[in-house]
């Protein structure tokens, strides 16, 4: 594999998490004068909202009787879209410091480096992660022949490939990864797919046409050497668990969130929640802020209205530090054509 | 009204349980280790349990959207329920439920 090219920015604050909490940050930072570099181990914006529950209705932001979590999503990047922010989605926060001209480097597992004065943690219940199925040896086989995402397509190509799930990732990777491998076979713990519909009658077609085959148990354990698989044994609910060959093993249980990578930031925590002041939402570490479900302080309430407040907050003090030598002035939108302006809503600036 | 709820570790802790509430509220709210990271909203099978025998047929038969979201639970067996869609009424006093694998914090 080829080394991944290093990319380098600077901006004026850098923020972990593109949620709700990060994205309306981006608006209170923008009215500001700040520019904002996101960074999401997702594949879009809207953090918990996109992941775990678009279509649910959310009935405690105000003004808004009821609203879901993509639409929530939708609105707040309408509502950023005059800042520009810039994403860096599908990545981690591996790492931060400090660096000698007292700005501080976040560096990303796609190997990009971000320079800025400021950092905001607005990373929530933590980096979404693959959940792990509880099978021995698991470990062993990680890497090597056992998979939770698909970087590439061309891996598996001429691959006896197990697939594991019900949800619309293992029916997709099924439809699309079935022309490549050399055999193809689906595991799911009943015969009954949370899938989208059409997915599922692509793929009982596929195996009524013994394209692949679909196996109705879950897998208890793992075959192999060398962290190469072998074969898998399958649990059926109800009589003797069977082999089945494979030497590669995609596993979709969905994900699960973990602080990840943060906890080695060199930050305080209080059982992996970060603890700010309630003035300006700063950590014990200068230039360092912590917004949202992943902060704590005394009443903290873990409401997406109460990221939003904080946010702004943390604003005037990150402009303390963006622009040290200038004057921070107090205005509404309502009433400030300099920030109409800077949104384009202003008749006479357009 | 009480339930009883068997931690990782296999101990078994009465608690004080209230009319309406989830079982996954009055459980975190316990303090005892319960990730539920989608706060309720059968969005995540983080808050998973197995329900005691004689209990099981006493509850709400499951909704198709606890059923899929089963799907991400580790280790379902016949008795496994979402503790999330579990309400508290006094039909339900004495309920005894065990955290099942895959819920840690």
């Amino acid at each position: 594999m080829s080394e991944i090219e290093q990319k380098n920015y600077e901006t004026d604050v850098i923020i972990i998490g593109a949620g709700p909490v990060g994205l309306f940050a981006v608006f209170e930072l923008g009215l500001l004068d700040m520019k904002a570099h996101l960074i999401d181990i997702l594949d879009r914006p809207g953090g918990q909202c996109a992941e775990l529950y678009p279509e649910k209705p959310i009935y405690d932001i105000p003004a808004f009787p009821v609203i879901t979590g993509q639409e929530l999503t939708n609105n707040l990047l309408k509502q950023i879209e005059p800042f520009s922010p810039t994403f860096h989605l599908n990545q981690m926060a591996v790492a931060m410091s400090k660096l000698e001209n007292g700005r501080w480097q976040v560096t990303t597992d796609d190997n990009k480096v971000i320079e800025a004065p400021v950092v905001v943690i607005a990373a929530g219940g933590g980096s979404f992660m693959p959940k792990k199925p509880s099978i021995p040896n698991l470990e062993e086989y990680e890497g090597k022949s056992v998979f939770y995402a698909v970087r590439r397509m061309e891996q598996f190509r001429g691959k006896n490939l197990l697939i594991a799930g019900g949800g619309d990732s293992a029916l997709d990777w099924t439809l699309n990864l079935q022309p490549l491998a050399s055999k193809l076979a689906l595991v799911h713990r009943r015969d009954d797919f949370r899938a989208a519909p059409d997915s599922v009658s692509k793929m009982r077609h596929l195996v009524e046409a013994e394209k692949m085959k679909l196996h109705i148990g879950d897998i208890k354990e793992l075959h192999g050497h060398n962290g190469q698989l072998e074969s898998v044994t399958v649990a059926p609910k109800e009589g003797e668990p069977f082999q089945v060959e494979c030497d590669t093993l995609l596993a979709f249980y969905g994900l699960t969130m973990k602080l990840g990578p943060i906890a080695d930031f060199g930050l305080n925590l209080n059982e992996n929640l970060i603890p700010v002041d309630t003035e300006k939402f700063e950590t014990s570490t200068q230039g360092i802020f912590s917004i949202g479900d992943i902060n704590t302080y005394p009443g903290k309430l873990k409401l997406i209205l109460s990221g939003f407040h904080e946010g702004a907050l943390m604003a005037q003090q990150a402009f303390r530090y963006v622009y040290p030598d200038r004057k921070l002035r107090f205005q509404y939108t309502t009433s400030s054509t300099n920030l109409q302006e800077k949104l384009g809503v202003n008749e006479k600036a357009a | 009204m009480k339930i009883f709820v068997t931690d990782p570790d296999g101990i078994e802790h009465e608690l004080e349980a209230l009319e309406g509430w989830r079982v996954m509220e009055i459980i975190k709210d316990y303090g005892l280790p319960l990730k539920a990271e989608c706060g309720g909203a059968c969005c995540c099978a983080t808050c998973h349990v197995y329900v005691s025998e004689e209990w099981i047929g006493k509850l709400f038969e499951m909704r198709e959207d606890e059923e899929d979201m089963l799907d991400e639970a580790m280790e379902v067996r016949d008795n496994s329920r979402l503790s999330c869609q579990i309400l508290m009424s006094e039909a339900l006093d004495g309920l005894k439920v065990t955290i099942a694998p895959g819920t840690e914090i």
